[in-house]
């Protein structure tokens, strides 16, 4: 976006610069602005565009960098805290802390005797028929709960012991999933695969378009004709047809196919562009500049690209909610992102299947999901208001 | 009129036919084949079972074969539902999804042209932001967000609609999935009505009505909803071609045996028959809907003439 203000012919020049040596105090022209100075301008004046602006800055920052400040692993199992609630306070819960020690210790086979906490340390007192190998201790250290364990002392037969460890805490302030696996990680390694799946389809089917249909548009008559109607053809196969080829042709490689996702949501853009550039080419400022021997370079990068930008800006911001719609609908048909890899509609879709007894599975990612797609929503539609130039 | 309809009727068949003949070869060019998943499918069985459906020929025999069924109306068995033509299969599901599919499109429309109007008559006052707001959220938030959130609050939760299932057509049944269809159409529809209704509102007839000294009622309902109706026409043309061939998502999720969730499994399977069918069954009624709206174009806004 700088850099097409910079380019754009009404930025401003150092005044400076121009009458260095100045005689006269000649009023120094003021500035005017530039399409997109203007169209900032306006959209800096739209509070909800502005809002959501910031927020989808804010999701995006907190997705990319949050996972690594976050203690779990999008893909770390906890089988000790499988679909726990969300909440505020740390695991284990003070009740929970015998049933995981009897858990750990049926793995040992020897009998708990006596179990006491002291501070952040459990003790237990262990007895065995057999003689109790030390190395018992580091099932303590396995379980999800313990942590730091040690033999503090054993009787002269070895068939009693005392084991010692640390009450690991663990915060799951959005919960755990089915098998669990810390739900708000995974809820933001989610929105990083979207919100990136999203840009980089986006950013492909603009690509596509923009040349598809600038090209069919400027070079007009029987090219522009036979380019047009392939896009009808294409246009008139069930959407949802194709893409479940091109999932199907690319299989589950996951850049691949949103490649093609890309590729299939250009045909918008396309018939968008190649009308915008038969009208613009049309226009009288265009006619005029020809007339006054502007090069074509110039009529291009004056007139015909700055006018272009505004609806391609305005498709693209509309188009990223849409792909990441689509990503999600694919993914939770399971045709997209594959476990332990994770998206928005992958979490959506294993919330639906939880339903009953995880519901946070399903209102969180949710939550991230709808939001995001109102917020870029909103720009998109801010966008169009700054950028229409009927709107003045 | 009888003309056009005919006319159009028959530009329909090399549309439909360029469709048909762009499917089977896409369909064709992706790996795999209907046998090839079944696990322990010894070679000489899976030649003799593709022998016996004709897909050992080469591609183009195949290609008219299938042309030549299609045109008495046989779409071939289905592969992976060995024991059902594609054609049973459509009359067991079809029905459903268009049952579900109309319900919600005439909800969509009464209830979502209803609060269009009110907001255009409200413009910029309360009722008008509501129903914006409304309308923004409900065409933003996805199907398979809706779907599981109706099943949360109303099955779980308030114990008042099944989680899913058809229950051979019960109305409690019917409920969830019209809902999740219908929600969204509603939203696009009110903002869609709204928008053109105000334009309508501010046309001049409005303005020599209002003078003559017409009723409120009248003015709005007689003489502006006729030429708002124009932009809802068009919008809800491919909106039923969708509605009515039923929805992935709704049908999954709601687990209702419609032709909607064919469409995915099928391609997946390489059902070539059933994939076919349903491109086929979803283009008739894309094609057969677009010519509704002309024709309702015409009956609408007296302006237009087919001659």
């Amino acid at each position: 976006m700088t850099e097409l203000v910079a380019e754009s012919p009404d930025s401003p020049v150092s005044p400076a610069g121009l009458h260095p040596t100045s005689p006269t105090a000649i009023e120094v022209p003021s500035a005017g602005r530039s399409l997109f100075g203007d169209a900032w301008a306006r959209l800096k004046g739209n509070r909800a565009a502005m809002f959501s602006l910031f927020y989808i800055i804010a999701m995006a920052l907190v997705c990319i960098i949050g996972p690594f400040f976050s203690p779990h692993s999008y893909s770390t199992i906890y089988p000790d805290y499988v679909r726990m609630p969300p909440s505020f306070s740390p695991v284990p819960k003070p009740e929970m802390i015998e049933s995981s020690l009897d858990e750990t210790l049926r793995r040992m086979r020897v009998d708990k005797k006596e179990w006491h906490q002291e501070g952040e340390r459990v003790f237990v007192t262990v007895t065995s028929a057999k003689e109790i190998d030390d190395r018992n201790v580091r099932y303590l250290d396995r379980s999800d709960t313990f942590d730091d364990a040690k033999v503090e002392s054993k009787s002269p037969d070895g068939k009693e012991a005392v084991f010692s460890a640390a009450v690991k805490q663990a915060y799951f302030l959005f919960g755990t999933d089915n098998v669990g696996r810390d739900l708000l990680t995974r809820t933001l390694v989610a929105g990083r695969i979207s919100l990136a799946i999203g840009l980089l389809a986006g950013f492909v089917a603009v690509v596509i378009g923009v040349v598809y249909g600038a090209a069919a548009g400027f070079i007009g008559g029987k090219t522009d004709e036979v380019m047009m109607r392939i896009v009808d053809v294409l246009y008139s196969l069930p959407f949802i047809f194709f893409v479940i080829m091109l999932v199907v042709f690319f299989g589950r490689n996951f850049v691949l196919m949103f490649l093609a996702v890309g590729a299939v949501l250009w045909l918008d853009m396309a018939r968008i562009v190649r009308g915008q550039a038969l009208s613009i080419r049309r226009q009288e400022y265009v006619q005029a500049a020809e007339a006054m021997g502007v090069s074509q370079r110039g009529i291009l990068q004056r007139h015909v690209i700055p006018n272009l930008l505004g609806p391609v800006v305005i498709y693209m911001t509309l188009l990223v909610p849409q792909v990441i719609l689509l990503e999600s609908f694919l993914s939770f048909l399971g045709l997209g992102v594959q476990e332990p890899m994770t998206s928005w509609g992958v979490l959506i879709s294993a919330g639906a299947n939880n339903l009953g007894s995880a519901n946070w599975m399903l209102l969180f990612p949710a939550f991230f999901l709808v939001s995001t797609l109102f917020a870029l929503n909103f720009v998109g539609d801010g966008l169009r208001d700054a950028l229409d130039p009927k709107d003045r | 009129m009888f003309f056009y309809v005919l006319r159009r009727l028959l530009t329909a068949i090399p549309t439909l036919f360029v469709i048909v003949t762009m499917a089977f070869f896409l369909i064709r060019v992706a790996p795999g084949g209907p046998f090839n998943q079944e696990r322990g499918l010894s070679p000489e069985i899976k030649a003799n079972l593709e022998a016996q459906f004709g897909l050992s020929d080469p591609l183009w025999l195949q290609y008219w074969n299938y042309l030549k069924n299609l045109m008495h109306g046989n779409f071939g068995p289905s592969y992976n539902l060995p024991d059902f033509t594609v054609t049973e299969l459509f009359a067991q599901g079809l029905p459903i999804s268009v049952q579900l599919g109309l319900t919600a499109l005439v909800l969509a429309l009464l209830v979502g042209g209803t609060f269009g109007i009110i907001a255009a008559l409200n413009q910029n006052k309360g009722a008008d932001y509501a129903v914006i707001a409304t309308a923004t959220a409900g065409s933003t938030i996805p199907t398979f967000v809706i779907a599981p959130l109706i099943q949360l609050l109303f099955g779980l939760t308030w114990n008042l609609l099944p989680i899913g299932g058809w229950g051979d057509g019960a109305l409690v049944n019917k409920i969830g999935p019209v809902l999740t269809l219908a929600l969204p159409q509603m939203a696009i529809v009110a903002r869609l009505m709204r928008g053109s209704m105000i334009e309508s509102l501010r046309s001049h007839h409005i303005r020599t009505a209002r003078a003559m000294g017409l009723s409120d009622w009248s003015v709005v309902v007689k003489h502006a909803l006729r030429g708002a109706l124009l932009p809802i026409v068009s919008y809800a043309g491919p909106a039923a071609a969708a509605l009515l061939t039923g929805s992935i998502i709704v049908e999954t999720i709601f687990a209702i045996p419609g032709v909607g969730r064919y469409f995915v499994q099928a391609a997946l399977n390489r059902d070539y028959t059933l994939v076919m069918g349903t491109v086929v069954v979803i283009a008739l009624f894309t094609i057969l809907f677009n010519l509704i709206v002309d024709i309702l174009y015409a009956v609408v806004d007296p302006r237009v003439r087919y001659d």
